[in-house]
């Protein structure tokens, strides 16, 4: 799986951007999304996903389950 | 007849014991404000060159934030490039925007480095006061390091006269204190709200820090101990720093004495306690769960209580991050980016230096005025006991030049032996609107000034001036257009000679309302 973003939450405030890790987070139409294909939910770099720790909206960063999770490579 | 507001006494108002015999403290030491006669008449961020290291004053004298005094002449504009923040405060919710509403955190548009720049020599052509360029947002400038520096970078190198500042929670303060210096930012503020982590889990549920999100009395714990390491870090340098509080009733307000003491001894150079702007609308937690702001004597009273050696600034505004006038005003709806794209903007750094030589010696004039007086007042020998409060209705230059009908403020002065002050000011929507008066605006603007004995105005109509009457408010018009606080002592003077002659009793006000809710009556 990876990590989305709810568009209607997002404050547009680019907090998260330049927390990722993969460098899977950027503006898209006045709003931010992840790159599903970069994603590792912080696997492996932190203790936590770094867009939910920072996210100054509850519920916005949230798991994206039309993806598989995400699987840390051996 | 008795009035609807009961007159209090300023000693029943302050419930804390500790505050009280702050006050006797601050009484016993004379505090700067009661230093009569010297020509000084009010604390620090008043004072004039002559009570003042000469490097602490260049950077001070036309900083509308850092100087009371330069308020009145010099403006300040905001570059909203920082949206991202690092901490979650109860009193601030980041959802909220409206074009109408006038608070920090609150922003219309956010803007790149490069519109930053061009927006800052437009506005510095088109405003030739406008002396200081300050980041503070919408979140934490120095949560966006990389946005917040190279707007510095752009404009030190396309305008170098004007002044650099930033405001911050404090957070990553002392990670980035090496580039506040690199990049000539004279001035600092950081916003203290508590030195306990037992308050401060209070108002802060959550940061960020070092990749993690921390909850609770650590995540305050945290946040103390760096906001007073960079503060530290910061006046090792010689950076100027301002530090602001919330007054937050219930929570932090006894607190704040002792805020007071721990930034004074690190060496800040300003404190601004302001009061806590809470309304359900605003989505906040406060706002939402009933928590009041403080009432304007509450305010007053911490603000004396802590004014000692330590300069109270009483002008703050609480303005957006994306501000851009004289304190009082905000004139950011003229300068959205696309009308900053329609302009051709030609940055004439002499015509700059000439307006503000001319500003200079207009704010000499008022320095002059208000000496002359405050002599005269001396010889008057007024008693202690007698004070009072009057609002005035201004738009600038230290003149009393505003309408009643038009003022989007009052600014509150405090009239006593040693001679007038800048106590404060009060938020009102304008009364008269189309030529037209509303009478519940009417109502709010007496609350706004309730515990003011007169209000100053250039012009009143008939119906609010019975109205302010009524309500025990002298509205005063014999001093349109004059000097402040020349024509504020020379009323109290007029007014003690009533006192003394037995004509009039003197009696202290009540206590006045904050104003909490949207801006509505913007231009």
């Amino acid at each position: 799986m990876a990590y989305k973003i709810i568009s209607s939450q997002c404050t547009a405030c680019s907090a998260c951007e330049p927390e990722c890790p993969n460098v899977a987070i950027r503006e898209k139409n006045g709003t931010y999304v992840i790159d599903p294909k970069k994603c590792t939910e912080c696997l492996g770099h932190f203790d936590e996903p770094q867009c939910v720790a920072v996210c100054p909206v509850d519920n916005t960063c949230v798991i994206d389950k039309a993806y598989p999770r995400y699987q840390a490579q051996a | 007849m008795q009035a609807k507001t009961a007159y209090v006494g300023l000693d029943q108002i302050k419930p804390a014991p500790a505050l009280n015999r702050l006050l006797e403290q601050v009484a016993e030491h004379k505090g700067c404000g009661t230093s009569g006669g010297s020509g000084k008449a009010s604390c620090g961020s008043a004072d004039g060159p002559q009570d003042m290291d000469p490097a602490v004053w260049e950077k001070v004298k036309n900083h509308p934030c850092y100087s009371e005094e330069a308020h009145h002449h010099y403006a300040r504009m905001h570059v909203a490039v920082a949206p991202a923040c690092n901490i979650q405060c109860n009193y601030c919710n980041r959802k909220y925007d409206c074009a109408n509403e006038s608070r920090p955190g609150v922003v219309s548009e956010k803007l790149t480095p490069e519109q930053a720049a061009k927006k800052v020599l437009a506005v510095a052509s088109a405003i030739p006061q406008m002396t200081v360029l300050g980041i503070a947002g919408p979140g934490d400038p120095l949560a966006n390091p990389a946005k917040t520096f190279k707007t510095f970078e752009l404009i030190s190198r396309t305008a170098p006269d004007i002044k650099l500042c930033l405001s911050t929670n404090g957070l990553t303060l002392p990670d980035h204190v090496d580039a506040i210096a690199r990049y000539n930012v004279d001035h600092v503020t950081i916003t203290i709200n508590m030195v306990d982590p037992e308050i401060g889990q209070h108002i802060y549920p959550w940061i960020y820090y070092r990749n993690r999100r921390y909850t609770g009395i650590e995540a305050a714990r945290i946040l103390n101990e760096r906001q007073l390491q960079g503060l530290e870090m910061l006046t090792e340098r010689k950076i100027l720093c301002k530090v602001n509080s919330v007054m937050i009733p219930g929570i932090n307000d006894r607190h704040l004495v002792e805020v007071n003491r721990a930034v004074k001894s690190r060496g800040a150079f300003l404190h601004n306690i302001m009061p806590l702007i809470s309304a359900p609308e605003h989505g906040t937690v406060f706002g939402l769960n009933g928590q009041r702001g403080p009432t304007a004597q509450e305010l007053k009273a911490l603000q004396d209580a802590c004014e000692g050696e330590m300069n109270m600034m009483r002008h703050c505004r609480q303005c957006r991050a994306d501000a851009v006038g004289l304190l009082g005003e905000d004139r950011s709806a003229e300068f959205s980016t696309d009308k900053i794209d329609a302009m051709e903007v030609r940055y004439d750094a002499q015509t700059r230096r000439d307006y503000q030589a001319a500003v200079e010696l207009e704010r000499q004039a008022t320095v002059d005025a208000k000496r002359k007086e405050q002599e005269e007042l001396a010889q008057l020998a007024v008693a202690d006991d007698i004070s009072m409060l009057v609002a005035v209705a201004t738009k600038g230059h230290g003149r009393i030049n505003e309408h009643f009908g038009h003022a989007s403020e009052f600014q509150v002065y405090e009239l006593s032996h040693a001679g007038s002050k800048f106590v404060g000011h009060r938020r009102v929507d304008h009364y008269c609107q189309g030529g037209y008066g509303e009478e519940d605006t009417l109502a709010t603007v007496i609350r706004a000034i309730n515990d003011c004995h007169a209000v100053f105005v250039a012009k009143i109509g008939g119906c609010p001036r019975d109205d302010l009457k009524a309500a025990g408010i002298d509205p005063v018009d014999a001093y349109a257009h004059q000097y402040i606080e020349q024509s504020a002592m020379a009323y109290f003077r007029e007014y003690v000679g009533k006192v003394r002659s037995g004509e009039i009793v003197h009696l202290s006000r009540g206590d006045a309302d904050i104003r909490q809710g949207a801006y509505v009556a913007a231009a």
